[in-house]
């Protein structure tokens, strides 16, 4: 099956079995793929003594620690064809990867992306208040994951606003205004999850002990990027949800994880504040001491797929989070695939995450 | 103004370029027309034209040429 025709999937429609068969077919094409044309990825198969008859599911399918791709530069395409190169988010001082696309990746993950987000917001685009600043996607040569985050919810945003000026200070006549011209629509917010406490429900919050008060019930906010500092504030994700939507009155709010080694691939959560896997990518919870594969329930570190990187050889890798899965085709909400929850980064692992690395400066 | 000279102005003005430059343009040809342009192109198109893009067309909406044929679906009805 072509990527093309996956996307004419419905993301949370196929069982374990039938999941497991598509997305192995596809992941073993693209592991002998990047062997074929990424020589330092062919060397570690050859070094890991790699036998593709081997991969009979997904959990065989070869990993990479995704700080390789800080290390080296890692492509399966000749240069002359990377139209972006997407970096991490990372604090000062630190490596940040980077990931070569060029347009036949790029357009996939745009696809999927889209595919997995209307899945939950319909497909008709609403207007969109984007949680952060205009600044962020001003220098268009390097791409940060926090400019591609908000680049790429932007396709579903009909008309915008940021809704932050360049200093994160919230412009609170430009969305009054932006409010009243989409008054009884519904709105789409986006933004990242540190910045949207820090610098949008503080300031809500602020204003209403004024008696200025936002409506926002017709909103639906999709916020990812991480929980680190929060936790540290021991905000829990209940509370999240619970005080915005004493501020502002929004009930639809949805979490993600994602990275920008997987760009397209986002695990969203559903309405029982569940993750969920679509039919594009699948999370596997490995075991620290041997790298084998949890139970269902059991903590380990998190392997992410995705059947969309052409470009570079990072469809299968082993993050730096750490995390459980909670079950498999059986969520109430009626999505299929696995869910999960990430319980935060590994020990000793560096800070990323476009909401962590931005917290890291208010210490 | 004719519906093709408002669809070249769009261009034109949207990544600073010659109508010379318009023929077989496609996405990522010049550095202007990157992702963050093709978000600003789609939504001066949707203003001069007074339309809503589906994400599917302005996924597709690839090039000069594949944008004219997408404003001339029926849910468009922009013959240029």
């Amino acid at each position: 099956m072509t990527y093309d025709e996956m996307l004419n999937i419905p993301p949370y429609s196929l069982g374990k079995a039938e999941k497991d068969r598509l997305l192995t077919a596809r992941l073993k094409e693209l592991t002998l793929l990047h062997r074929a044309r990424c020589p330092e990825y062919a060397n570690i198969l050859s070094c890991i003594g790699f036998d593709p008859d081997a991969v009979q599911s997904v959990t065989d399918v070869p990993m990479l620690p995704v700080r390789m791709f800080k290390e080296t530069a890692l492509r399966s395409v000749p240069q002359e064809e990377i139209v972006k190169t997407m970096t991490s988010s990372g604090t000062t001082g630190q490596a940040v990867s980077r990931i070569f696309l060029d347009r036949v990746t790029a357009a996939n993950q745009q696809k999927t992306m889209v595919k997995i987000v209307s899945s939950f917001t319909g497909s008709g685009r609403m207007p969109m208040i984007i949680l952060d600043c205009p600044g962020v996607v001003r220098d268009r040569a390097m791409f940060s994951a926090r400019g591609a985050g908000i680049l790429g919810f932007s396709i579903f945003g009909a008309k915008k606003i940021y809704a932050l000026d360049d200093d994160m200070k919230l412009n609170t006549e430009a969305l009054r205004e932006f409010l009243a011209q989409h008054s009884g629509q519904r709105i789409l917010l986006f933004g990242f999850t540190f910045m949207i406490w820090q610098h949008f429900y503080k300031e809500l919050l602020r204003l209403k002990e004024e008696g200025i008060c936002f409506d926002l019930s017709n909103g639906i906010l999709i916020h990812g990027g991480g929980w680190k500092k929060l936790i540290s504030e021991a905000v829990s994700h209940d509370a999240f949800r619970e005080k915005l939507h004493d501020v502002c009155g929004i009930r639809a709010v949805h979490d993600y994880y994602g990275m920008v080694e997987q760009t397209g691939c986002i695990y969203m959560e559903c309405e029982c504040g569940h993750l969920h896997a679509s039919i594009f990518s699948d999370v596997i919870t490995r075991r620290t001491a041997d790298l084998s594969p949890c139970a269902v329930g059991e903590t380990g570190i998190i392997q992410v797929v995705s059947a969309i990187p052409e470009s570079y050889p990072g469809h299968s890798l082993l993050t730096e989070d750490e995390g459980v899965i909670l079950g498999e085709d059986d969520c109430p909400c009626g999505r299929k695939g696995k869910y999960f929850k990430i319980n935060g980064r590994l020990k000793n692992a560096e800070i990323r995450g476009c909401s962590d690395t931005y917290a890291a400066k208010f210490q | 103004m004719t519906n093709l000279e408002k669809y070249d102005q769009v261009f034109i003005n949207a990544f600073g370029i010659t109508a010379e430059q318009l023929s077989g343009l496609q996405y990522q040809d010049i550095p202007a027309w990157d992702s963050v342009g093709h978000m600003q192109l789609i939504a001066e198109l949707e203003d001069t034209f007074g339309i809503m893009m589906d994400t599917d067309d302005i996924i597709d909406f690839s090039s000069y040429e594949k944008g004219k044929e997408i404003l001339a679906k029926p849910e468009y009805q922009i013959e240029l």
